[in-house]
């Protein structure tokens, strides 16, 4: 199913101030704690990066709205940008909802490389449902898996196992 | 929780009429989520299988999250504190539907109310997308793709249990029996709620209730379980049932017993 993609949040686009590019680089060391192997770029949850007057402020949006990792995310950016020598915000926001077709194709490699199935693309409408489609396993890629679980370890997350190799894994979720 | 989703956006203009009636209802929305997350999460480490205390555990911290964009929504229009809202109120002053104070039950109760609430969720959060008020439509779409898990998993188990065994059909059959009078009272306007509804800020109810009504008796059918005939209940969002006042003596006791605690 294809999907009317939303573009990705692009870093660093061509009219970036030099402070800007600097706190979209050192962006790039911060981590989802959930999913460690993943820098928050590749998430897709920044969204906008301002600097003035040495004052950076980042706007960044949810994954799953009960996500705690969240917290964690704010601060670790607080702490990564205020090294650069700026003053920090960051701010929230929840509009346009992110979507985990905004994960970037570096980031589900990522994810795959970490054992966890990248997510198939989000459905547009969210009142239609469909079936969870067969993921594909990140060991041995057969799509001879099933759903075991659609709730995981994390918000994020549903538990799968793989009829080829026999393994049990974790996909994340299309939202 | 508070703070936790402070949106970039400039809050709208609203009169001093539809400011209170707003908060007022973000409130019940907010309550709704925060009331039916405890109990769900009542069940960690007693569910019947594994598969099922994560399921819940993830569902409770949904909805948990989803109590918390609602909340965070009133504090920008009053202020308040989403923590003292949770911890220091009491039972008269929480303005939940009397269907998710309820304890828990069986498995059978507990997953038909939530396939209950997750049905109304859908309908009604989808009308709330059209919100004239921008953030409260923002709200209702980041949560509407996050329930579709909910009904998804709570459709399904609705299904297995009332065509199961003579037990799990007995059991689904009497949990709806207790829930369906209760469930219709979230159709039911809050006070004030009218002045909202004339500014297409939130859905007129009959029309959301009777979609639902529409896709729960198709399920209900198909399940082969019949809604009973009803009075409604004594209890509304305004008194409550005992129960509640348990709940929270629960939920809140650690946060009263140092409310200067750091978390």
């Amino acid at each position: 199913m294809t999907r009317p993609h939303t573009p990705h949040p692009t870093p660093h686009t061509p009219d970036c101030t030099p402070e800007e590019t600097r706190v979209w680089q050192a962006l790039k060391s911060v981590n989802d704690p959930e999913l460690p192997a993943v820098s928050i770029l590749d998430m897709g949850i920044v969204r906008h990066v301002s600097v003035q007057h040495n004052h950076a402020r980042v706007t960044i949006t949810p994954t799953f709205s009960g996500c705690p990792a969240l917290e964690t995310i704010r601060a670790d950016i607080k702490t990564t940008i205020t090294q650069l020598g700026f003053t920090t915000d960051v701010i929230t926001s929840l509009t346009p909802a992110w979507t985990s077709d905004w994960i970037s194709p570096e980031g589900h490699k990522k994810l795959a490389d970490a054992g966890i199935s990248p997510p198939e693309p989000a459905q547009t409408n969210p009142l239609v449902q469909l079936a969870f489609t067969a993921a594909r396993c990140p060991r041995c890629a057969s799509f001879d898996t099933e759903v075991k679980n659609t709730f995981g370890a994390t918000l994020c997350k549903s538990l799968h196992y793989c009829h080829a190799c026999k393994e049990p894994f974790e996909a994340f979720k299309p939202l | 929780m508070s703070g936790m989703n402070t949106p970039s956006n400039a809050v709208p203009a609203l009169s001093p009429e539809l400011r209170t009636a707003l908060i007022h209802k973000l409130t019940a929305l907010a309550d709704d989520e925060l009331i039916l997350a405890h109990r769900n999460s009542e069940w960690t480490g007693h569910a019947p299988i594994l598969e099922e205390d994560i399921a819940l555990a993830n569902i409770a911290q949904d909805e948990l999250g989803h109590a918390s964009l609602w909340y965070d929504l009133r504090t920008q229009l009053d202020g308040s504190n989403p923590d003292e809202l949770t911890f220091f109120r009491d039972a008269n002053a929480y303005r939940n539907a009397p269907l998710l104070e309820l304890p828990r039950g069986d498995w059978a109760f507990t997953m038909t109310r939530q396939y209950l609430f997750d049905q109304y969720e859908y309908v009604y959060l989808n009308a709330l997308t059209q919100s004239t008020y921008q953030p409260v439509a923002d709200v209702a779409m980041k949560i509407l793709k996050e329930e579709r898990f909910h009904l998804q998993h709570t459709q399904v188990w609705v299904k297995r249990l009332a065509l199961g065994t003579t037990e799990s059909t007995r059991r689904m059959q009497h949990a709806l029996n207790d829930l369906w009078a209760y469930a219709q009272q979230l159709f039911t306007p809050l006070q004030h709620e009218t002045t909202l509804i004339n500014a297409s800020i939130v859905p007129d109810l009959p029309q959301v209730h009777q979609q639902w009504l529409t896709y729960v008796t198709n399920h209900l059918t198909t399940c082969q379980l019949t809604p009973p005939d009803t009075t409604p209940p004594n209890e509304t969002r305004y008194t409550h049932t005992p129960h509640l006042t348990d709940l929270l003596n629960t939920m809140q006791s650690v946060a009263r017993n140092d409310p200067q605690g750091n978390w």
